[in-house]
């Protein structure tokens, strides 16, 4: 393992669609992107997992209902249990979700599309590995591409989630301003991402892994990877 | 379907190609066998009425690496990369049923592109539909666009433009078409023109064969839908996107493993057509054993699981030795995978069921052997009152600014957001540029060079003079891609028509090939290949003649890429091109005079050729600070969409003394709106001159404001408001 390069693996489940996107963004922002298979049972010593976009099991039944079964999924809890960094993007905050290891969960867009669209989102609090660094109240430009998106909680959930101080990100407007028009799908109290209380394991419905390159648009993504290769670091 | 009719014609052979099949077999066909036939000689299938036409089309070039006959086309685009790309049509199914007609579409011209072992890498959907204020078509647009947006987003290919249009003639028969491009390494191009050991595996992956879309090509596709569509329901097939995205994964990988002799994709006319057109190409025959296909239900005919047009399936022809390594991928991805069948010496099919031989019938005569027919022709009666009554000419009593916002609010000008939006454009990395601009910009991995993509048709032009339509469609595709920057290269095409038995239809097609021919030569892009959909009618009455073309532009470098919006205010504004007195066939006439008549502009291919040089040449030398191409809605919408695009107004006096509706609206060909930095303004003034254009400086960018002389003034917001607003407002009723 070579000093100052975090491996990330990112997982490809059946029906994945990002892991490619995710494994560069990774290797663009100065990390070792590490291919894993959903049905193998070994993590190859990464530092951090990231479970991509996409549809996986082509979401039948539910959205991350069935990969949460994958063989590699006890390897993610398990590593989540040690302290690990686990990041779920869009269809991985779902998989998050079903299996556990977030509170809530991903239900239709409450406008009953799918929404491609750049987004602003307000940082909410530096404690996950995709904040840390990051400044309360900083706002980022990231797209999100997903129909099923609109974040919902149980009431006591939510309590929690909100008064413990685990939601990461609310979409907002270019001043960082909360509105209606601004929630892209409806979600509970503009809820974009969230992190576990540990502070280890987090997921957003936004894509940070297609808001790195320069070259292709606006870069909102970058510190939130920045964030995870140092979170990942401070652990080897 | 009618059944008190002879099977032939029930399944829509005529009388004549029931004597054809006689004369090949020696013998009157079994059931099996003429269902082969039916399917195989469908016009889908077959091209029947328009193979003496296409041949006219210019397709051979050092650029093209496979030209037409194959699953796509390919072009060379250097660094050892071929661009395959591919345009088809689902209208016929769409219209029954948009949103799987829609989304099986999309999942058919993708496994186009992958059976030629390419990686997909960009979709673009040009869409026609009746008026949205009538109840059916809002259905109908809400219905593809869920459908196109359902199946793309899910096997991760983006969705990155097409152009939507609508007109009273799609009102009965939507137009659905898509483009699918893909990159390859060009050794590892799959073509199955060749000759195979005898004996090869014909392996089967994928879905399981159902009863679903049994004769879609030659029920749906090749007759015209009248009053009994919901009987023709069950012919339209149902996607699995799931499926299609493990399967484009496992192809690749067989591809990438150099596992496979051939493959090919199961769409239109199923397992009889991808069997009978691998052994074809192959110059062999095939046995087929159909107990060995994987069914969906038991109890399928020979016929049903002969002409199935289940989705997400594909044959290969796998080397013999590689037959375990191919099925261990498949299972990888978790897909069946069964020996159907072998490659065989000699040119027969034979097809077993239980053990006995269902059919026996050549390959060739199946795949390249069908009926050609030169069908009359004659031009439709009525055309030249309509050429002459020209509205360049007619009264204009209306205000300035309301034609400027009820052009620029009509939905074939107004922004498309609220489709773009229901598909993920950003998937794979590589959208430089998306929906919204010109042309979509895909970068190519590895390299700094990028693909330009671009599909245009042109409708009323079409309908009033489907040679001057069909070119000015090559044109403005073309341009579209070198206002970004990019060289066009070659194109590939979807030609949506009416009843070809009908000689005014015939006429229409004919002439609309002449013109994209020429315009191809002219603009020296090649045809790699395209799709010919007829039988676009209901009671009569046609589709507008819709040729559509789709250009596949080069960038060098992508980062000299030029976008369509003004990025900054100071800069100095310019026509390329000259505006003439061309109202005939405008978005102006139509929208604000009520009528779609009169010539439609003139088209000087040569100096059309000039403009894409310089604009290429412009961007090459940064000169350009934005480029926008001139097209519906004139000089007008171009300004508007230029600041829309980049926030930021302008104030620009109208060149010329022609009328204002002539100055804003004229549709004249060949001209582009730019932006350039003062310090620029001499450099670009000689490289118009260069290239012996008309150059004229309308004014400058800046400010909240979009200012035509004293003639007309409103906000870039308001302007917005009437942009993007005009479609949400017509959908919610």
């Amino acid at each position: 393992m070579s000093v100052g390069k975090p491996r990330v693996g990112v997982v490809t489940f059946p029906g994945s669609l990002d892991d490619r996107d995710a494994l560069r963004a990774v290797a663009l922002m100065g990390g070792e992107g590490v291919p894993l298979w959903h049905a193998d049972r070994d993590l190859l010593a990464v530092d951090a997992v990231i479970l991509p976009g996409g549809f996986s099991y082509g979401d039948y039944l539910r959205t991350g209902a069935l990969a949460r079964f994958a063989p590699i999924m006890d390897e993610v809890r398990a590593f989540a249990d040690r302290g690990g960094p686990v990041v779920g993007i869009c269809n991985g905050f779902q998989i998050l979700c079903e299996a556990g290891m977030l509170a809530g969960a991903l239900i239709r867009n409450r406008q009953l599309r799918f929404v491609c669209r750049f987004v602003d989102v307000r940082v909410e609090t530096s404690l996950s590995p995709l904040t840390e660094g990051l400044v309360p109240g900083e706002v980022l430009r990231i797209p999100v591409k997903h129909g099923e998106g609109q974040f919902v909680a149980r009431a006591d959930d939510l309590e929690r989630i909100e008064g413990d101080g685990l939601v990461t990100f609310r979409y907002c407007g270019p001043g960082g301003e909360l509105g209606d028009e601004h929630n892209v799908n409806g979600s509970t109290g503009s809820i974009a991402g969230i992190r576990n209380p540990q502070g280890n394991v987090a997921g957003l419905m936004p894509h940070p892994e297609h808001a790195v390159d320069p070259d292709v648009g606006p870069t909102g993504g970058q510190p939130l990877l920045a964030s995870l290769l140092a979170f990942a670091l401070a652990r080897v | 379907m009618k059944v008190d009719q002879p099977l032939h014609r029930a399944l829509g052979l005529t009388d004549e190609e029931l004597d054809r099949i006689r004369a090949t077999l020696g013998r009157a066909p079994n059931r099996s066998e003429l269902a082969m036939y039916a399917v195989m000689w469908s016009e889908h299938c077959s091209y029947k009425s328009s193979k003496v036409h296409l041949r006219a089309l210019p397709t051979a070039g050092p650029q093209v690496l496979v030209g037409p006959g194959q699953d796509a086309g390919a072009v060379d685009i250097g660094d050892g990369l071929a661009a395959v790309f591919k345009m088809e049509s689902h209208s016929h199914p769409s219209a029954v049923e948009p949103y799987q007609g829609a989304a099986t579409g999309v999942g058919g011209i993708v496994r186009d592109i992958v059976a030629m072992g390419a990686r997909p890498v960009a979709l673009l959907d040009p869409l026609r539909f009746g008026p949205l204020p009538e109840e059916r078509n809002r259905f109908l647009f809400a219905g593809v666009v869920a459908g196109i947006g359902g199946y793309g987003n899910c096997i991760g290919v983006p969705t990155v433009g097409g152009e939507i249009h609508f007109a009273e003639p799609h009102s009965a028969n939507p137009t659905v078409n898509v483009m699918c491009v893909g990159i390859a390494p060009t050794d590892r191009l799959v073509t199955t023109a060749r000759e195979m050991p005898g004996g090869s595996p014909l392996v089967l992956i994928g879905a399981a064969t159902g009863r679903d879309g049994i004769g879609g090509v030659s029920v749906l596709a090749s007759r015209t839908i009248e009053d009994d569509a919901a009987d023709t329901r069950p012919s339209v097939q149902i996607g699995d996107p799931f499926a299609e995205k493990l399967l484009i994964e496992a192809c690749l990988e067989l591809v990438e493993g150099g596992l496979l002799e051939g493959l090919q994709d199961l769409g239109g006319a199923g397992l009889a057509c991808a069997v009978s057109e691998s052994a074809a190409r192959a110059g062999m025959g095939a046995e087929l054993d159909l107990d060995a296909v994987p069914l969906r239900e038991a109890g399928l005919e020979a016929f049903e699981i002969l002409t199935s047009e289940s989705q997400e399936r594909m044959l290969a022809v796998v080397d013999p030795s590689r037959l375990q390594e191919v099925h261990a991928v498949c299972a990888k991805w978790g897909l069946s995978s069964a020996v159907v069948g072998t490659l065989a010496a000699g040119g027969r099919l034979t097809v077993l069921l239980g053990g006995e031989v269902v059919a026996d019938v050549p390959a060739r005569s199946l795949a390249d052997e069908g009926p050609v027919y030169e069908r009359p022709m004659q031009p439709p009666g009525g055309l030249h009152e309509i050429l002459e009554d020209d509205p360049t000419f007619a009264p204009v009593d209306s205000d300035p600014a309301d034609a400027f916002l009820a052009v620029l609010s009509s939905p074939n000008v107004a922004s498309k957001r609220w489709a773009f939006e229901q598909y993920d454009q950003l998937v794979q990395g590589a959208t430089v540029a998306g929906p919204g601009a010109d042309a979509a910009v895909i970068r190519i991995e590895g390299t700094m060079k990028a693909m330009a993509l671009s599909c245009d048709g042109k409708g009323r032009f079409g309908h009033l003079d489907p040679y001057l339509g069909a070119a000015h469609a090559v044109a403005e595709a073309a341009r579209n891609v070198a206002v970004m920057g990019a060289t066009p290269l070659a194109v590939t095409n979807c030609l949506n028509f009416g009843n070809p038995e009908r000689p005014e239809v015939m006429w229409q097609f004919a002439e609309s090939i002449r013109g994209m021919g020429d315009a191809c030569r002219t603009l020296g892009t090649l045809v790699t290949g395209g799709n010919v959909s007829f039988y676009n009618e209901s009671g009569g009455s046609a589709i507008w003649p819709t040729p559509i073309v789709g250009m596949l532009g080069l960038i060098d470098d992508y980062r000299l890429l030029v976008r369509p919006g003004f990025p900054a205010a100071g800069l100095l504004v310019y026509l390329v091109g000259e505006t003439f007195p061309e109202l005939g066939g405008s978005e102006f006439a139509e929208v604000v005079l009520g009528t779609v008549s009169g010539h439609p502009p003139a088209l000087d291919l040569a100096l059309e050729a000039s403009l894409h040089r310089m604009l290429v040449e412009g961007a090459r030398a940064d000169l350009l600070a934005s480029a926008h191409d001139c097209s519906d809605g004139g000089l007008a919408v171009a300004l508007a969409e230029s600041a829309l695009a980049g926030d930021t107004g302008f104030a620009v006096s109208l060149p010329g003394d022609e009328p204002w509706y002539v100055a804003l609206f004229s549709e004249s060909a060949s001209r582009a709106v730019v932006s350039v930095a003062p310090e620029k303004a001499e450099a670009m003034e000689a490289l118009a001159a260069a290239h012996h254009l008309p150059l004229s400086r309308l004014g400058e960018t800046g400010g909240p404001r979009i200012v035509f002389d004293s003639l007309l003034e409103l906000t870039v917001e308001e302007a917005r408001s009437a942009h993007e607003d005009a479609i949400p407002k017509l959908l919610a009723g």
